[in-house]
């Protein structure tokens, strides 16, 4: 236990030292607030509060900008040790390679954190006092996309060691994470919705369609939180396909935890396999 | 656990594919033993230290370190005794020095304490709040040895340990390196430096992943039975021109010749060289690290 806190704390202060975790919070809340002030101005007329539309317009962000930090945090983390050099030596120390990756997880995981909970939260609060009150169930809603931004990003820290553990070269692993991110981000949902369009619904079904989401994370988080919610899936666009989805809350977080979970496991085995 | 042996191995191949790392190697060390191995780039030695390690298993042969099996579940627990400097020792550029010898001395549950000592003992102390980016090569080693001493080991592996040192630092290297063995440790290393060698108990050639000579330097020297050259300085060369004519030896320059003899000879050439008339200088040449490998590959081939 305490070889994974010492290697959780190093890699959170190598991210510190590297301006790191600095420009994840400084991205995060820039983007978040920009966003937050220029999607707060037409809601009057709507009628939804101004939280549940940041909520809206920050998922969206999310589903972009997490992954890619995520990944950009964990593609370089065994690859790169050893290309470096540093790798043989730790390995030669007495801890297991699941530690050294379960450690290494929870450092990135806490910078993850923290940039994503300052960086939203600064949105929330700079809202907070340009607007006055919020109603507990839109705090509640805001609260629980942190929370799922979180997980979303440990599931790409997770695909990130996979691609890690697996290569040979740094290059490769930059390409691969790049490939996952368009896929999994932009790719997977335009072929999902050309394929319904060709389908017509004659084979696929809505339980079918259901499943097929639950494949892509980028999905399941947009489904968690745009979907969810009767006042804010009306104003997202999502009203539509929330009356299709099946899936309890629960479900799609333990969907979403699965997600985290598989990926780490399979780079926890693919890890303790290779060679230095 | 005196007198058994702390790396031992048997047989021990690797292979990748259809070519062979390392070949059936036999290798024993005893505790206090101080073996140095040395072999051209790619001869098998960091695959050695990294199999006797348990980084990487062998394909067939046993190894045994500390008495336990290096790649076993309980390796664990050993590894805390043990010390590794890599070839080409690297840290993260971001901390200081002070910080990579504490990360390493959590992991091996090692007093933070023990860790600032080192770093002194290694001369680091002055720079120990400066960032190991920007380390020199020979600071860089010298951190890398420090950390290789964390928690008292009973036996080292020392891959490369003196590249890039200005004397100064390879005389601690050795001052540190004769105190571990002063208090029993095994010490194994792998080098092309004579001097790094002329610290072994004993020497262990290598070449395309056999071992082709093991034993004391003056036990090779014997066993590969080279001749030495002896060269012969001169103020006036008239008498020695006689001497060398009878006896066929070529001169280098007007002021110098070079000649041959066996070992167990050695005695009797000079004397008669030093009785020549005008002779200034007798410089006498043992064969040289490189002749002595190339000679005993050459006879473990035939």
């Amino acid at each position: 236990m305490n070889a994974i806190a010492t290697i959780a704390g190093r890699e959170i202060r190598d991210g510190l030292r590297n301006r790191w975790a600095l420009g994840a919070v400084l991205l995060m809340a820039g983007l978040a607030l920009t966003l937050s002030f220029l999607g707060s101005a037409p809601t009057g007329v709507v009628g939804a509060s101004p939280l549940e539309v940041t909520v809206v317009s920050l998922s969206s962000l999310t589903i972009f900008l997490v992954p890619l930090i995520a990944l950009l945090l964990s593609h370089d983390a065994i690859v790169g040790e050893r290309d470096r050099g540093t790798l043989l030596l730790l390995l030669s120390y007495p801890l297991s390679r699941w530690q050294i990756l379960f450690g290494k997880f929870l450092g990135h995981l806490s910078i993850l954190t923290v940039a994503t909970v300052l960086g939203y939260g600064a949105a929330g609060m700079a809202l907070a006092f340009a607007a006055g009150e919020f109603d507990a169930d839109s705090l509640g809603s805001f609260a629980r996309m942190v929370g799922s931004s979180v997980l979303l990003g440990a599931v790409f820290v997770a695909l990130g060691y996979l691609i890690s553990a697996t290569v040979r070269e740094r290059a490769t692993a930059a390409g691969l994470a790049i490939g996952i991110w368009l896929v999994l981000v932009l790719l997977y949902d335009m072929a999902l919705l050309g394929l319904l369009v060709a389908d017509q619904g004659r084979t696929i079904s809505a339980a079918a369609f259901n499943w097929l989401l639950l494949l892509d994370p980028a999905d399941i988080f947009r489904l968690l939180n745009l979907a969810g919610l009767s006042k804010t899936s009306l104003f997202a666009g999502m009203a539509g396909l929330a009356e299709q989805v099946q899936f309890g809350r629960a479900t799609l977080l333990t969907a979403l935890a699965a997600w985290v979970a598989v990926p780490l496991a399979l780079a926890a085995f693919v890890f303790s396999r290779k060679e230095p | 656990m005196t007198t058994s042996p702390t790396i031992f191995m048997e047989g021990v191949s690797k292979r990748y594919g259809e070519s062979f790392v390392v070949r059936d190697v036999d290798l024993s060390v005893a505790p206090g033993e101080c073996v140095a191995i040395v072999g051209h780039n790619g001869a098998g030695k960091s695959t050695l230290v990294k199999m006797a390690l348990g980084l990487i298993t062998p394909t067939a042969g046993r190894i045994a370190l500390l008495g336990e099996n290096p790649a076993g579940r309980q390796a664990m627990a050993f590894r805390r005794r043990i010390g590794f400097l890599p070839e080409n020792v690297a840290f993260s550029a971001a901390m200081t020095g002070r910080e990579v010898l504490r990360f390493y001395a959590r992991l091996k549950q090692v007093p933070l304490a023990v860790a600032d000592r080192l770093l002194e003992r290694v001369g680091l102390a002055a720079a120990a709040h400066r960032r190991v980016g920007t380390y020199s090569k020979g600071m860089r080693q010298r951190l890398g040895l420090a950390q290789a001493l964390l928690g008292e080991p009973r036996v080292l592996f020392l891959d490369e340990p003196t590249t890039g040192l200005d004397i100064e630092s390879r005389q601690m290297f050795y001052d540190v390196m004769a105190e571990l063995r002063d208090g029993g440790a095994t010490l194994l290393l792998s080098s092309h430096a004579l001097s790094d060698i002329e610290q072994a108990d004993r020497i262990a050639i290598m070449k395309a992943g056999r071992m082709v000579a093991c034993g004391a330097l003056p036990e090779l020297r014997r066993q590969a039975d080279l001749p030495l050259r002896i060269r012969v300085h001169v103020v006036d060369g008239t008498a020695a021109r006689e001497f060398t004519a009878r006896r066929g030896v070529q001169w280098l320059d007007d002021l110098r010749f070079e000649m041959t003899c066996a070992d167990d000879g050695k005695i009797e050439t000079i004397r008669s060289v030093s009785l020549l008339e005008g002779v200034s200088d007798i410089e006498v040449m043992p064969p040289t690290l490189v002749d002595l490998c190339d000679e005993l590959t050459r006879e473990a081939a035939e």
